[in-house]
Order: structure tokens, then C-alpha cells, then sequence
């Protein structure tokens, strides 16, 4: 294999191609998001969207093409552990929180660093990493609900908690799958809110269906179809092209 | 820092659940030694005998625990690891013999002179000697767990897979075991202990020596097990359980952790399996049957999986129900257990400690109800 190319930008896609028993979920995909950016994708179901994210986060290997993190990490190399520690981290569509521990020991586990086994046999928690704890429930406003199990949050107050565990783990690149998905649109317009501010500090990545709040992130749009690009621009630009409109916004 | 570390995950609940079992430990043996045959309070060497048999069990029950109620391995064959240890205690034991064996010669055991054997065998080498014989019943369990543990966890096999790969291991033992060609005395195993340690096994005082070395075993694994559970490592443990790929996506290598607990824990099966030989007497192949993994994990499901005390709860209960129902309706046996397996399925979900917590909330959703 060839040394991964070297590039300015964050995550660099280029000519994916992911099959499933002859079913291509990603059809010489190329994607770029450059260091800072919020970027949204959307596309209609079974457009590759998730597919993406699992070659991103090393769940998935590629069957051909590049993908190139941070300018120099050959990503189709790594499996998950590795690419979390280089810093990407993925929230899933549905939350996903373990449902045993209490809301504080979830974001403990998420809390960037200590990972090996053999130390945490005998890792106390330090006071900065406290200290962290305290910041991240007073971000996701859970500090009352610190000491109570998982299992008893409400799916809003989860998908919160999962947020909090993303900003725990303080990655370079955020991947977040549908995060309002079965939220009110409170919570929907906060969600936007949250990520907008977690935007300032984090590369984002956004896959979501519900328009009002791609449009209230106000970014930069790619839209998928058939495993490949089809679009990329502002919101009202890819809502103009007549094929988008055809494949995806006019059903 | 062992002490902290040991300290850290002993909650007061699981503290005096040590305590009692170093009582059930200690006092039975006092009773044993110190007051005549004929008094009331004179606790029987067999007994001492068969309730030592159920601390092995209940050990190997929290091995069981460790890897299946707090990791989500399912193992089925960690009698296997059990028997391992078992092994190794008897081979030790064997060599004790030396020529009072019914054949009488100085070097080899009856059962190899009785298969033409002319020389010693090369792995039964330093078995003449405890302090060989001691570490190598911790190492072989464990070397076979990492051999086992090793390629199925990198290979993300999980699940019934896992469990039925596990069920091979103990099946494939056994037939191994069985053969007169293996060299570990066949079908017949090893039997007719006469010394351990120079003291002989018999003797009313060595049965009591080795029923408080087993509670001592027992307190020693639940110190160590709290200690685990109850430390950071502990709640990663928990988390690879409840949602491994998650784990995954945090950065943590998930097959560490699933080996350091899978190998810790037949390193403690082994050390009960060792205990267990010189209390019952004999080892013999039959121990590998499928069916001993099968039932182990019976004693962890019956008594709370999941929890520190439920296993070594469940063990002594279904043992001492074994031991009752088979010499009463020797028939029976079999059809209770299964009737068993499914009882608790259905009924008790979080075994017999869980039915406190199941009986309070179900009088308060009673109650709650009651009024309206």
C-alpha cells in the first residue's frame, strides 16, 4: 500500500467503496471536513449515512479508497480502540449509555485517558479528572441526577448524557448519528444549541433527517445518495438542485 | 497498595459476608476438635468433609461469577479449569504414595505398572514436590484459559459461540482424559491418597486442616473479586458487558479486560479444583463431563449472577439439595434440576439474594395500587 496521502484537512474520504453482497452502501464516496467545521449529511434512507460512520469509526473496512485522518492516520488500518484514541468519537442513533452504571461513573468511563486495564485495577479517580466531571454535568445540567442509575433517565436526559460522554472523551472529530431523533422540538432547538457550542472547541459531524434542525445548525450541507455524493453546499443551495429535490426532498 | 486495592471494593454488605464465612470457617473446626465425640455440639469430620466439598464449589461458583455475571461470557466449561487443578493436586498426591501402593514400586504409580508403564512419564516430573505441584495448579488452568481466551476474544467471538467453544474444550478434555495413552490414569483417575504435605489425608485433624483452608479460599476469592468489582477496572468490566461495542467506540481494548478476568478466574477454579481432590478423594475424568460446567453455572443463576454473594449462596443451596435428594430419591435428582433451571428462569431473575429486592418492590407496587 501506498504511504496515506497528506492533507490539511481533518477527515478525508476519498473513493470509498463499501459492499455488502453486492449491495454498494458506499459507491467511491469522497468527503472532506476541514479542521473546525460543523458539517451536516443528509440523504434518504439507505443512502450510506451510517455506513460512513462505520467506516470512520473502524467498525466497517473499506473494500477500496482512502480514508485519512487528522493528515496523516490511515484509518482503514486501525481497528476501534485505536481510532477512538486519535480522537473520534460517535453517537449513535439510538442512545446508547450503560445502563447499570449511574450517570456520573458513565461519563467516568468516557473521561479521556486512562484506558489500560492493569492501571485501572488500582485508579482513583484524581481530582482533575473531578474537577472535569463537575464542568461536563454542569454543561448537560445533570449534576442532580449525578448518583442515579442510567436505566431511570428519560431518552432526552440520555441522549444528554451521551453528549456529556462525547465531551468526556474530548475528541478531535465529533460523529453524531440523528441526535434528535424522537426529541420535542425544545429539546431539538437546545440540541442545536449544545452542538453549535461544542462546534467551537470540536470538528462536528452531523447526520440527520429532520430539516428545521439542519437549517438551525446553519452549516455547510453534503447530501448522500446511493452510497455517493450528490450535492454539497448551504441548505438552500442543495434544496434548489433539481436532484436533490428529486432523490430526496420531493417524496 | 495490595492492601488498598483489596480494600477499596468491600463494601459493609460484603465484609460480613467474609466474616461469616471465616465464622463457618472457623468455629465448626474448634467444634470439631474440642469437644467430644458424643456431645451435642461435636461437629463430625464428614461433615466437615462434605462441607468443605460445597466451599470448593461455591469458589468455583464466584470464578464462574466473575466472568459470566460481570463480564457477559457465558462459559460452559470451567469445570474444566476445576479439574485442571484437581489434576494437579492428585498427581501431586499420587506421588506421595511412593511404594505403599498395592503393587508396591518405589517409582511408578499402581495404575502404571497395571498398563506396562516403564518409565515415568516427563510431565509428571517435580510432582514428587509441593512447592512444584502448588504454582502448577494455578499456571496450567490459567495458560489455558490465555491460549483459549487469547484467540476467541481477538477474534470478537462472543456469545453462544463462545459458549459452546467452551463446552468443546471441557468435552475434548475429558475424552482426553479418559485414554489409559494420556498417562493421568485413565478412566479409573487417581484415587488412594495416602499423605499430603506428610500428614495423612484420613486423619480427622487433616480433613479439618483442609475444610478451613477451603473457607479461607473462599474469603480470600470474595476479597479479591470485591476488590475487582469495586474498583474502576470493575465498572470498565461492567460496561463490556452491557454494551461492548460501545466500549469499543470509547477507545478501550475490550479483550484486555475480557482476559485478565477470564484467566483470573480459572486460576481460582483451578485452586478450588486442588482443594477439592484430597477432600473427596479421588479425580477422575469424569469431572471434564459437560454437564459439571453446566451445573455450575445452575448454582450462580439459582443464588443472584452478578452479585458477589449470590454464587457461593447458590452453590451451597443446589450442593446441599444434591446431596439430600440423591441419597432420599436417587430418581429425582435430574428432573429437580432441570425443574430447577426453569423455575428460576421464570421466577427468579436475579436468583435468591434478588428476592428481597424483587418481594420489597413488588408489596410497594402493591400498595400503591391499594389505595386508588
Amino acid at each position: 500500500m501506498s504511504a496515506p496521502r497528506s492533507t490539511s484537512a481533518l477527515l478525508y474520504l476519498s473513493g470509498v467503496t463499501v459492499s455488502f453482497d453486492g449491495f454498494k452502501a458506499l459507491n467511491n464516496l469522497s468527503l472532506l471536513v476541514e479542521p473546525g467545521e460543523m458539517r451536516a449529511i443528509i440523504g434518504p434512507n439507505g443512502a450510506g449515512k451510517t455506513t460512513m460512520m462505520d467506516v470512520v469509526t473502524g467498525k466497517t473496512r473499506p473494500d477500496e479508497g482512502e480514508v485519512v485522518f487528522d493528515g496523516q492516520a490511515d484509518l482503514t488500518r486501525l481497528d476501534e480502540a485505536d481510532i477512538a484514541t486519535l480522537g473520534i468519537g460517535r453517537k449513535f442513533q439510538k442512545p446508547t449509555v450503560f445502563e447499570n452504571h449511574t450517570v456520573r461513573d458513565n461519563l467516568l468511563l468516557a473521561l479521556a485517558g486512562q484506558r489500560s486495564w492493569y492501571r485501572l485495577l488500582t485508579a482513583a479517580p484524581t481530582r482533575a479528572e473531578n474537577d472535569r466531571l463537575e464542568e461536563i454535568l454542569a454543561v448537560i445540567r445533570m449534576r442532580p441526577q449525578q448518583h442515579m442509575s442510567a436505566a431511570r433517565l428519560s431518552h432526552g436526559q440520555k441522549q444528554w448524557l451521551e453528549i456529556g460522554m462525547l465531551l468526556a472523551q474530548d475528541p478531535k472529530l465529533l460523529l453524531v448519528d440523528e441526535p434528535v431523533a424522537g426529541m420535542t422540538d425544545v429539546e431539538t432547538e437546545t440540541t442545536a444549541q449544545v452542538l453549535r457550542e461544542i462546534n467551537k472547541s470540536h470538528s462536528v459531524v452531523v447526520v440527520e433527517h429532520d430539516m428545521s434542525f439542519v437549517r438551525a445548525l446553519g452549516v455547510k450541507v453534503t447530501v448522500l445518495h446511493e452510497g455517493s455524493m450528490l450535492a454539497e453546499g448551504t441548505l438552500d443551495q442543495v434544496s434548489a438542485d433539481p436532484r436533490v429535490v428529486e432523490v430526496y426532498l420531493g417524496r | 497498595m495490595i492492601t488498598r486495592f483489596l480494600w477499596q471494593g468491600v463494601d459493609r454488605k460484603l465484609r460480613w459476608f467474609i466474616a461469616l464465612v471465616l465464622a463457618a470457617g472457623i468455629v465448626p473446626v474448634l467444634l470439631n476438635l474440642f469437644t467430644p465425640p458424643g456431645s451435642a455440639l461435636h461437629v463430625p469430620a464428614w461433615a466437615l468433609q462434605l462441607v468443605g466439598k460445597y466451599l470448593c464449589y461455591a469458589a468455583l461458583a464466584l470464578a464462574v461469577d466473575l466472568v459470566w455475571g460481570y463480564c457477559g461470557i457465558l462459559t460452559l466449561g470451567h469445570a474444566a479449569f476445576f479439574a485442571l487443578g484437581g489434576y494437579c493436586m492428585g498427581m501431586y498426591l499420587m506421588r506421595q504414595i511412593g511404594s505403599r501402593g498395592v503393587y508396591g514400586n518405589p517409582i511408578l504409580p499402581d495404575f502404571m505398572v497395571f498398563l506396562n508403564y516403564k518409565e515415568l512419564p516427563w510431565f509428571w516430573r517435580g510432582f514428587d514436590h509441593f512447592w512444584f505441584a502448588a504454582p502448577m495448579i494455578v499456571i496450567v488452568p490459567s495458560v489455558l484459559a490465555l491460549a483459549l481466551g487469547w484467540f476467541a476474544f481477538r477474534s470478537r467471538v462472543t456469545g453462544v459461540y463462545l459458549s459452546i467453544i467452551t463446552q468443546a474444550m471441557t468435552f475434548a478434555l475429558m475424552l482426553a482424559f479418559f485414554r489409559n495413552d494420556t498417562g493421568l490414569g485413565g478412566n479409573n483417575g487417581m484415587t488412594d491418597f495416602k499423605d499430603i504435605l506428610g500428614f495423612p489425608v484420613q486423619a480427622d485433624g487433616t480433613r479439618a486442616a483442609l475444610y478451613l483452608a477451603s473457607a479461607l479460599m473462599l474469603a480470600l476469592f470474595l476479597l479479591i473479586a470485591g476488590a475487582i468489582v469495586g474498583s474502576r477496572f470493575g465498572k470498565a468490566l461492567t460496561a463490556v458487558r452491557d454494551a461492548e461495542s460501545r466500549m469499543r467506540f470509547l477507545g478501550y481494548r475490550v479483550e484486555g479486560y475480557k482476559l485478565f478476568v477470564f484467566v483470573l478466574s480459572a486460576a481460582m477454579a483451578g485452586i478450588a479444583g486442588a482443594l477439592y481432590v484430597p477432600q473427596v478423594g479421588i479425580i477422575n475424568p469424569s469431572e471434564f463431563a459437560p454437564g459439571n460446567s453446566i451445573e455450575a453455572v445452575l448454582w450462580v443463576a439459582v443464588g443472584g449472577r452478578g452479585t458477589l454473594i449470590g454464587p457461593v449462596i447458590g452453590a451451597v443451596l443446589v450442593n446441599w439439595a444434591k446431596t439430600y435428594l440423591t441419597g432420599a430419591l436417587p430418581e429425582v435428582w435430574l428432573f429437580a434440576l432441570g425443574g430447577l433451571f426453569i423455575a428460576v428462569t421464570l421466577f427468579l431473575p436475579r436468583g435468591v439474594v434478588g428476592l428481597w429486592a424483587q418481594l420489597k418492590a413488588g408489596r410497594e407496587r402493591s400498595r400503591r395500587v391499594a389505595p386508588a
